[in-house]
């Protein structure tokens, strides 16, 4: 049985551009966003005993990024579940600290998405050969929004869910993008055509990409990267900042199943874990960083965490309740989330460093009195197969 | 004419090579195990349902419905950026298996969620691909 103090995050960065113009490559991203986050948290390079990489940086991650970084940690976790695999570090690095294995963790991440002009969206690709079921499905042609498209229209056809409850994500994040500087920055940079507070009525009205989903309902791709800092209850003590602890994990994986229910993501089995080791519950989290890659992404996950029961999540969402500013509900993405801050791939580590933001009071978009958050991560892709990684934070 | 091609599946991806070979036939083959009865799809040497699994191969009539399905209207694929707008959907077979397609013979705005479909084989030189249309 674990304890509710075994780890903290006592360090966080983010990289703050969003278009490093080709010159800045992943790996720099990750030794700078580390030496920063150390920095953060008053400690050094030479503190550092557990690494946890999602492979980012190019080549086998477990063996080129100690190296890169000049470190010899005792404890080496390269778990890639996509976007979730901050989630899912975050959660073995209290599990190795609470363990005696290590006593500070770093987690790094760094893309230039934006710069490349890639696809996104599958982390989790690499390896040899191919899975079968990439066999099956490449010949239909089924981009990334039109997986998750596929989510919403069930969604909308279980649930009677619509493209205006929909929309609530878009406006609420977009509400606290633009009280964020790097975000409003970042729109600038990839030349987003209107950047101001958006209503109902402007999402559902863009441009349609793949039906239900519209163009305000999309997170954009953009470069960047960040990193997060954990450490023990007796190296957290002696921190530049105060303690944010994790309280409690859980992981989770779903694919495609036949007779499965697509509109039930994996956050259904992880969050119970979390919630239950955490000792909480949905009702008392005062901030939700939860995955935005699109509208539906986060209907679903507030759903599956438990904030509504599953198919209320439309109706439960009206009313701009998930503003910083407003009760009835949490505070959702409060540095503008991937649909209008940052995208540049895999954003689970940002959901981290948000939530920390929020529990130090250092929020551009602070909840006054911030005590509990949830950071949500889904990692590949929400109408196919994809990874759940939920993790609880809390401040003394 | 455009003739960048659908991307074809690999007749040499061990699991699902089978089903491939099937479609040749113009045959939607499908496995279930004899002991457990777990429909097992896309296709697999083992069975998922139990540890001890007898996997038959069985042909679908080809019918089924549409579970869900969006309409793209923005691909960069090469391939596909000149079949915009179409549709990709979750088709559930009426023995069981979901496998995802597209629908095709129809306007988009008149596939629905539940529709009854069947199986309308594209053909390939080595294979031949099961899209659907509405019946």
């Amino acid at each position: 049985m674990s304890s509710d103090r075994d780890a903290a995050i006592v360090g966080i960065h983010e990289y703050p551009s969003r278009d490093v113009e080709g010159e800045v490559s992943p790996l720099q991203i990750k030794a700078e966003s580390a030496a920063r986050a150390l920095e953060d948290a008053g400690l050094n390079w030479s503190d550092v005993d557990a690494i946890y990489d999602a492979g980012d940086g190019g080549g086998m991650g477990g063996l080129n990024i100690a190296e890169y970084f000049g470190l010899k940690p005792n404890v080496i976790d390269t778990t890639n579940v996509g976007g979730s695999s901050y989630e899912f570090h975050a959660a073995h690095a209290k599990r190795d600290i609470a363990a005696g294995k290590a006593k500070v963790a770093l987690l790094t991440y760094g893309s230039t998405a934006h710069s490349n002009a890639r696809a996104i969206g599958v982390g989790g690709r690499g390896g040899p050969g191919m899975h079968p079921a990439e066999n099956m499905d490449a010949f239909a042609g089924m981009t990334l929004i039109a997986n998750y498209a596929m989510v919403a229209r069930r969604h909308m056809h279980q649930y009677g869910t619509t493209s205006e409850q929909l929309a609530e994500i878009s406006t609420a994040t977009r509400y606290h993008a633009m009280r964020n500087p790097e975000a409003v920055k970042a729109m600038e940079d990839l030349e987003f055509l209107d950047i101001r507070e958006t209503t109902i009525s402007d999402v559902v009205n863009s441009r349609m990409i793949a039906d239900p989903l519209h163009l305000l309902e999309c997170c954009m791709i953009s470069d960047g990267g960040g990193a997060v800092v954990i450490a023990s209850p007796e190296v957290a003590r002696d921190c530049r900042k105060p303690p944010v602890w994790i309280l409690g994990g859980g992981e989770a994986t779903k694919y495609p199943e036949n007779g499965g229910d697509i509109t039930t993501s994996a956050a259904a089995q992880s969050a119970p874990q979390a919630f239950g080791e955490a000792g909480v519950t949905p009702a008392e989290m005062d901030i939700a960083m939860v995955y935005d890659s699109f509208s539906i992404t986060v209907l679903t996950l507030l759903e599956d965490l438990g904030f509504c029961k599953k198919g209320e999540g439309g109706s439960w969402v009206q009313g701009g309740k998930l503003r910083f500013d407003q009760s009835g509900g949490p505070a959702l993405n409060t540095d503008g989330g991937g649909l209008s801050s940052n995208h540049p791939g895999m954003r689970g580590i940002f959901l981290l460093i948000e939530a920390a933001r929020q529990l130090r009071g250092e929020s551009t978009s602070q909840v006054a009195d911030a005590r509990l958050a949830v950071a949500h991560g889904n990692g590949g892709m929400l109408g196919s197969r994809h990874a759940a990684g939920t993790v609880i934070l809390g401040r003394d | 004419m455009n003739d960048v091609k659908r991307p074809i599946p690999r007749s040499d991806e061990p699991d699902t090579a089978a089903f491939w070979q099937g479609t040749k036939e113009k045959e939607f083959r499908y496995q279930q195990c004899k002991r457990c009865n777990t429909v097992v799809f896309y296709s697999r040497r083992h069975c998922t349902g139990c540890t001890d699994g007898e996997l038959e191969w069985k042909t679908s009539a080809g019918t089924g419905s549409v579970y869900t399905f969006s309409v793209v209207r923005q691909s960069y694929h090469p391939f596909f950026r000149n079949m915009v707008p179409y549709v990709v959907a979750w088709i559930d077979m009426d023995e069981g298996p979901r496998i995802l397609s597209n629908v095709t013979g129809v306007a988009p705005e008149d596939v629905s969620v539940g529709q009854k479909v069947q199986v309308e084989w594209e053909e390939h030189e080595t294979l031949n691909i099961p899209l659907f249309k509405p019946i």
